[in-house]
């Protein structure tokens, strides 16, 4: 079966997009919420009474007054219950074995890394990642949480440490200090939360105090599990206990509520000092609970078992508040020992409650399940022991049943419990691979066709028919299917492909089998090809060596690849695609050099090109002005790159710096914004208008117009003439009116497209319409963007037209180069324009354009667009410059195709086996996985652009005949 | 072939690279509070003043650098001036070309001139010394098959060695490890020296191992 190039690619493209999705539904934990709203107040269920009208729907009374939460970031279990606990702290092991504690070991879930476990511990469910996602720009806890209970009941919460927590919870805390560490700073910052104790403890106005000590973390993490600042730290960690404990001590008054003091550990450390695994150091965390409630101890004892996520429940309902919705936990029944029978009944039952209505939300045929029946039971059991408390029953008996009935709700929470934990928090590594080998198959068989699909007949030939008539092909569907079945009957965790429809199961398996065949055969035929080439320098056509450039361009385009796998590198990109696109236009410079100076006197050279212009006062005749304009645009988009990057700090290091864009946004720099804007979109204007029909540039004025007028109405710059008493309005109108015009170039354009596609093949109406179009999407982009990013816009479309003019067709660069060039400008631009790879910087106020509520279609699809901007505009000018240049070569328009897809494919192939690699990193969730998700919709971006070429591209084959 | 020069090319190189080490240690000795990372800018300068003394010096002994026709004062002293504006110049091109690709315009001026300055001196101080202020045959050098003797081969080693160690240093600048040498423009200097110094190893041994392949055009 052969194809053009054009439409392999997009092909690939597309079926690329469906592995990467496969790899995300596998690889973003989806997370078992509540389906009411988060943050509002649960209706209590009253205690069961059988018989009996209903009871109270009360929490029973606290069971203490203050609490203090001590948590060591990075705790080991065995520091204090190991065999040097007495040598390590001293204290908190002399309160275990002697004191009126209560110990566990609390299992954390992964990933074991600060955040995720803080939200574990405060909410008691596992986050998944795709809860960060939708709170796009707050970092704030959005679901229902301790904390947020805590402050709705009126509590003075107190928190000195990590300042994650500040961000998780704003505006929560009474009091707060907030400190960030530094790699090798493991005092000062401990010291940064203790010097707030002394004059904290004293006073009486706090309810609950915080306290989150990152040094031992630290401490991990430049010296590994036995360094030895461990021991000194841990001694120190223990006289902190000793001062807090004994200050609650001396507080404690007859007849009040007694403390409680929580020491506690966000997750373990593997032995190497890191931490994000799921090995059993990271994952078992120390909790003491110590207060004059419990029974005092007389002995060491091997500490209980329990999860993390319980200790969200359990703390909720001893201090008499709800318990957080989406808390898949249950609580510490030996906590509430002394409590009365009647208490201890009611708390389980709220917690089976709150378990069992999570269960109805999250599972379809929750009835089956054996924990919501125990439930059942229970609750009934329980009624009719309310019943005969309430008779007034004797002690013995009301004891005897009471005990039944507890043990009824434990059995009941704890298989509610881990059927609701199942869900959630496991890598669902079936899927994943499953993507990964879908992706890079196709990787693969792009790679393979490369010498055809770039020659001149730029067609692939695809043996489909003889591979789907094979033997080995059903054999193989055979195979996969019954991995397959095998696969989904075994695992006990929940799997996206199995829970996928058989039809579209099989349509894969079958896909995968056969791709594989295609490339089996694939790979034959190029064998003896490659042995015959082997020993030219030859990479992608025989008559084609490498250049310079060429050889720059693929080692950026590798080093950027490779430089994924550092989370550092992903969070400062940007700087990589600067660096790249100032070297590319050095490197270009160079080339312009030689091409010029070439015949005279040999060539310039990237270091001496300052000596090398002087040089020529020699006239060369009519191509005197070309000469020295080509030698300046490299210069002169280095320059422009330089001011655009100055406009947006982005990333995370160096984000803080002030930037122009900051200094524009400012109320005093208001008249600077307005004539900036004003300038640009007048550049704008000239800039598009040469290619359009009389009709296009009147509209395009027109919207331009709109666009500065949609600017002064929302307020973000000056109308020359207006009122200064004039009221802030939404800009609707202004903005309808030039989506009005943008329709209206669209169309036209489409039209005439449609038209010389069809009717005429008309290679001159064509090349018009595609710019139509094109500036059709300016001005809409013009529109989305904010007045101070309009300089990045109107640079783009400078560098684009005198790049065109002066370099890419003045040095015959072909189609693969000048795709190359395309595809890392589009990138630089994307982070020119203020984007970087985390989540936050996504412009979401874009959707409220034009659109007086939010509707949901719109408002992905602008958002969509303004953020990725930058890529999309390079690539239409790749499709438009192509086609205009297709007289030169009739198959420019498919290399380009197919060299856009290799170029989006290798990256996002490459990421997802490093982000499958990494997937226990400490960064997983804030750096790779915002990644992920932008290289995924960058791809699928990419896809819609190169069906849009095979589109324009099609009427080749039409006219040929 | 060539044997006399590959042995002359050695032994420069290695007074020049044991220059570079005396600028390093001499002053750790001599100057209290002297270290390559907290005194940055001293240690640039006292090696690019080292490497500029010793090229000057020595090549002019050898006596490599083009014969001057005329030998008036008045000649010489013009050459003089003009090899003392060509390094100016370049040290301002270089700074140029290091804040387009991305260095502050005004906070570490300073430094970003100092790291102009100690690639002036290993790049175009060497041009100068080698081939005088003689523009044209520095473009003729610096085209693909412009050499014609070992020294401008050696000449387009060092100064694409040294470029190179430039752009590969500041590779690790965005890296999160808040160590003291990526601090601006440590790690550029440092990649720019480790470039030289290779450069300075691996052109006589690379001419040594290609002198048969080596054939050069006639002036």
């Amino acid at each position: 079966m052969k194809i053009r190039s054009s439409a392999f690619a997009s092909l690939i493209l597309i079926l690329e997009a469906v592995g990467v999705a496969l790899f995300l539904g596998g690889f973003l934990p989806a997370s078992v919420k509540s389906s009411r709203p988060s943050k509002s107040t649960l209706d209590l269920p009253p205690e069961p009474l059988s018989g009996g009208s209903h009871n109270s729907s009360h929490i029973p009374q606290p069971l203490f007054n203050r609490v203090v939460i001590m948590l060591i970031d990075g705790m080991r279990q065995d520091v204090v219950f190991g065999a040097n606990g007495r040598k390590n702290m001293p204290y908190t092991r002399h309160l275990v074995e002697r004191g009126s504690t209560l110990s566990y070991v609390a299992r954390a879930k992964f990933p074991t890394v600060t955040m995720p476990r803080i939200k574990a511990l405060t909410s008691g469910s596992i986050p998944g990642f795709i809860d960060v996602v939708m709170n796009l720009n707050s970092p704030a806890l959005l679901e229902d949480n301790l904390i947020w209970q805590a402050k709705t009941a009126g509590k003075k919460m107190i928190f000195y440490g990590d300042r994650t927590w500040l961000h998780l919870f704003p505006k929560h805390f009474m009091e707060y200090d907030g400190t960030i560490c530094f790699v090798s700073d493991h005092t000062e910052v401990d010291n940064n939360v203790t010097r707030h104790l002394d004059g904290t403890l004293k006073r009486d106005d706090w309810d609950i105090l915080i306290l989150h000590y990152l040094g031992l973390d630290q401490i991990g993490h430049s010296g590994g599990a036995h360094s030895p600042w461990i021991q000194p730290k841990l001694l120190e960690m223990d006289d902190i206990l000793k001062k807090i404990h004994s200050s609650l001590i001396s507080k404690e008054a007859e007849g009040s509520l007694p403390y409680l003091l929580i020491l506690c550990a966000d997750h373990g450390t593997a032995e190497t000092g890191s931490h994000g695994g799921s090995s059993d150091l990271e994952v078992n965390t120390p909790l003491v609970l110590i207060s004059p409630a419990f029974k005092r101890k007389d002995g060491m004892e091997s500490p209980v078992k329990i999860e993390q996520v319980d200790v969200a429940a359990t703390l909720s309902l001893s201090l008499g508040l709800p318990i957080p919705k989406n808390s898949v936990g249950r609580v510490i029944a030996s906590v509430f020992d002394e409590a009365s029978l009647r208490d201890q009944l009611r708390f389980l039952h709220l917690n089976s409650h709150q378990l069992s209505s999570l269960l109805k939300d999250n599972i379809p045929d929750y009835e089956k399940e054996e924990g919501f029946e125990q439930y059942r039971v229970a609750e009934k059991a329980h009624g009719s022991w309310m019943k005969r408390y309430l008779d007034g029953n004797p002690p013995e008996v009301l004891a005897n049943m009471g005990k039944k009935v507890l043990k009824q709700y434990s059995e009941a929470l704890s298989s509610m419990s881990s059927v609701l934990s199942r869900q959630q928090g496991q890598y669902d590594m079936y899927s994943m691979s499953a993507g990964i080998v879908f992706v890079i198959q196709l990787l693969l068989l792009l790679l393979l066709a490369m010498p055809e699909a770039l020659s001149s007949s730029a067609a692939v030939d695809l043996p489909v028919v003889s591979a789907l008539l094979s033997l080995p092909f059903y054999l193989l569907c055979l195979l996969l299917a019954s991995v397959h079945v095998l696969l989904c009957t075994s695992t006990e965790s929940a799997c996206y492909i199995c829970s996928l429809s058989w039809a579209l199961v099989f349509a894969a398996i079958a896909f995968t089998a056969a791709m594989s065949l295609v490339l089996l055969s694939m790979m034959t035929r190029r064998l003896p090809l490659g042995l015959k080439l082997y020993g030219k320098p030859s990479l992608k056509t025989s008559d084609w060596s490498l250049s310079d450039l060429d050889l720059f361009l693929l080692v950026g385009t590798a080093g950027h690849t490779l430089s994924l796998g550092s989370s550092s590198f992903i969070e400062e990109e940007h700087q990589t695609w600067y660096f790249l696109l100032s070297t590319l236009c050095l490197a270009v410079f160079q080339d312009v050099c030689r091409k010029y100076f070439r015949e005279k006197r040999g060539q310039g050279s990237e270091e001496q090109e300052e000596f090398a212009l002087p040089l020529k006062d020699k006239p060369k005749g009519e191509t005197d002005s070309d000469k020295w304009l080509s030698l300046a645009t490299p210069l002169f988009v280095l320059l422009c790159c330089r001011l655009l990057r100055s406009l947006n700090q982005t990333g995370t290091q160096w984000a803080h710096l002030s930037d122009v864009g900051h200094w524009l946004n400012r109320a005093e720099h208001q008249v600077v914004l307005s004539l900036l804007s004003a300038l640009c979109l007048v550049f704008i204007y000239f800039l598009i208008q040469r290619r359009c029909s009389l009709v296009s540039k009147v509209a395009l004025a027109l919207g331009l117009l709109g666009v500065y007028s949609y600017r002064a109405a929302v307020g973000n710059v000056l109308f020359p003439w207006q009122h200064s008493g004039r009221s802030m309005s939404k800009g609707t109108l202004e903005a309808r009116f030039v989506y009005v015009f943008v329709l209206g170039i669209l169309f036209t354009g489409t039209k005439d497209l449609l038209r010389s596609q069809i009717v005429t093949a008309d290679a001159k109406l064509k090349n018009r319409a595609l710019w139509e179009i094109y500036s059709g999407l300016v001005l809409l982009i013009s529109l989305l963007f904010r007045p101070h990013n309009l300089p990045v816009l109107c640079c783009s479309l400078l560098i684009q037209s005198v790049m065109a003019q002066f370099i890419w067709k003045k040095l015959h660069y072909d189609a693969a180069q000048t795709t190359i060039m395309h595809y890392w400008f589009g990138q630089a631009f994307f982070f020119f324009q203020g984007n970087s790879n985390n989540i936050s910087t996504v412009d979401i106020s874009v959707w409220m354009i034009g659109l007086d509520n939010y509707v949901k279609g719109p408002a992905i699809f602008l958002t969509v667009l303004s953020t990725y901007a930058g890529p999309l505009l390079w690539a239409c000018h790749l499709i438009c410059y192509l086609i205009s240049e297709r007289n030169r070569s009739p198959v420019t328009v498919g290399h380009g195709c197919y060299c856009l897809a290799v170029l989006r494919s290798v990256p996002a192939a490459a990421y997802m086996v490093l982000v499958t690699g990494l997937r226990y990193n400490t960064f997983i969730w804030s750096v790779f996985s915002p990644k992920l998700l932008y290289e995924a919709m960058h791809l699928l971006l990419t896809a819609a652009i190169c069906l849009i070429f095979n589109t324009v591209e099609q009427s080749r084959t039409s006219v040929a005949p | 072939m060539w044997d006399h020069e590959i042995r002359a090319m050695a032994s420069t190189h290695a007074i020049i690279a044991a220059s570079m080490l005396a600028a390093t240690v001499v002053p750790a000795i001599v100057v209290p509070g002297f270290s390559v990372y907290d005194t940055h800018l001293l240690w640039i300068y006292s090696v690019s003043g080292a490497v500029s003394a010793v090229s000057v010096a020595i090549f002019w002994l050898l006596g490599i650098s083009p014969p001057t026709r005329k030998h008036t004062l008045g000649y010489k002293l013009s050459r003089l001036f003009r090899s003392c504006l060509y390094f100016f110049l370049s040290c301002l091109f270089f700074h140029t070309v290091v804040v387009l690709y991305g260095a502050p315009l005004i906070d570490s001026a300073l430094e970003t001139f100092s790291l102009a300055v100690l690639l002036s001196s290993l790049t175009t101080l060497r041009c100068l010394c080698m081939l005088g202020p003689n523009v044209q045959a520095w473009i003729r050098v610096f085209s693909r098959h412009g050499a014609m003797s070992v020294w401008d081969t050696c000449l387009q080693i060092t100064v694409t060695l040294t470029v190179l160690g430039v752009w590969v240093g500041a590779f690790p600048i965005p890296l999160d490890w808040n160590s003291p040498w990526q601090a601006w423009p440590i790690s550029c200097s440092l990649g720019a020296m480790l470039g030289y110094l290779t450069g300075l190893v691996v052109a006589p041994a690379w001419i040594h191992y290609h002198r048969k392949q080596l054939t050069y055009k006639c002036k």
